[in-house]
């Protein structure tokens, strides 16, 4: 039977006039077709892997990103770091803290802006709430918190030195 | 030749078998993707090599019942 198959031109045996037979195909696509969606899925979580190798790998250039004094107390201060395109946000809460976060909404990405009022960053798009002790989400659609630029004070200036993604022990 | 006791109905019910096996799997794998990217970009790192071999071994799992689909038609 199997011999007598392969003899026969393939176009025979994908369009086969026999309905057990026409079946099969079907099913033995559909089959491919799923397995084929399983190694697209395979491969999504092998690229994630990769990504996390070569960002484990990244190290963050140590730059001063203000002068402590610059910013009143309940002020900010915008600044780029790591790279250029990294907007982030620098809060002076209160006279002696000073913290960073990357201004990139974790949700869709928009700017959160320092809300003095309600000590807390927001984001304009979907009322995203973010808490400017940690970073974590206080409310709205966003599920991670901000990433939090690590800074480190020598003398009047602030030095951004890495960027932390979540915040210690979560 | 076909075997007598395999019948085209027996032969389609494995298969179906098998591809329910595989929707299974690749449900495991759709969750696992979309946990693994949310893990990742909130900095969880540790659990992405897990998240790959588990991946990994969904496709070889899908690849296998792909394989006994196309033996069983051709036997
Ligand atoms: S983009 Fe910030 S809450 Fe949606």
């Amino acid at each position: 039977m199997k011999s007598e198959r392969s003899r026969e031109p393939l176009w025979r045996e994908e369009f086969s006039i026999f309905q057990a037979d026409e079946r099969y195909v079907s099913r033995r696509q559909l089959t491919k077709f799923l397995t084929l969606t399983s190694l697209a899925m395979f491969a999504g979580n092998f690229w994630i892997l990769v990504k996390s190798w070569i960002r484990a790998g990244v190290s963050y250039p140590v730059r001063t990103v203000a002068q402590a004094e610059e910013i009143p107390v309940g002020g900010v201060k915008l600044f780029e770091y790591p790279g250029p395109q990294d907007q982030c946000i620098l809060l002076r809460p209160s006279e002696n803290s000073y913290v960073a976060y990357s201004q990139k909404c974790t949700h869709l990405s928009c700017a959160v802006f320092y809300s003095a009022q309600n000590r807390r960053l927001e984001c304009p798009c979907h009322q995203g709430y973010f808490s400017i002790e940690d970073g974590s989400v206080l409310q709205g659609p966003p599920t991670r918190p901000l990433p939090k630029v690590i800074l480190e004070r020598r003398g009047a200036e602030l030095v951004a030195i890495r960027v932390q993604e979540s915040p210690e022990g979560r | 030749m076909r075997q007598p006791n395999s019948t085209p109905t027996r032969r389609l019910t494995a298969i179906d078998g098998a591809m329910a096996l595989i929707v299974l799997l690749l449900i495991v794998q759709m969750w696992l993707l979309s946990a693994t990217l949310d893990a990742y970009l909130a900095g969880h790192t540790e659990v992405v090599l897990p998240g790959a071999l588990i991946s990994g071994a969904c496709f070889l799992g899908c690849g296998a019942l792909y394989l006994f689909v196309v033996r069983l038609e051709t036997a």
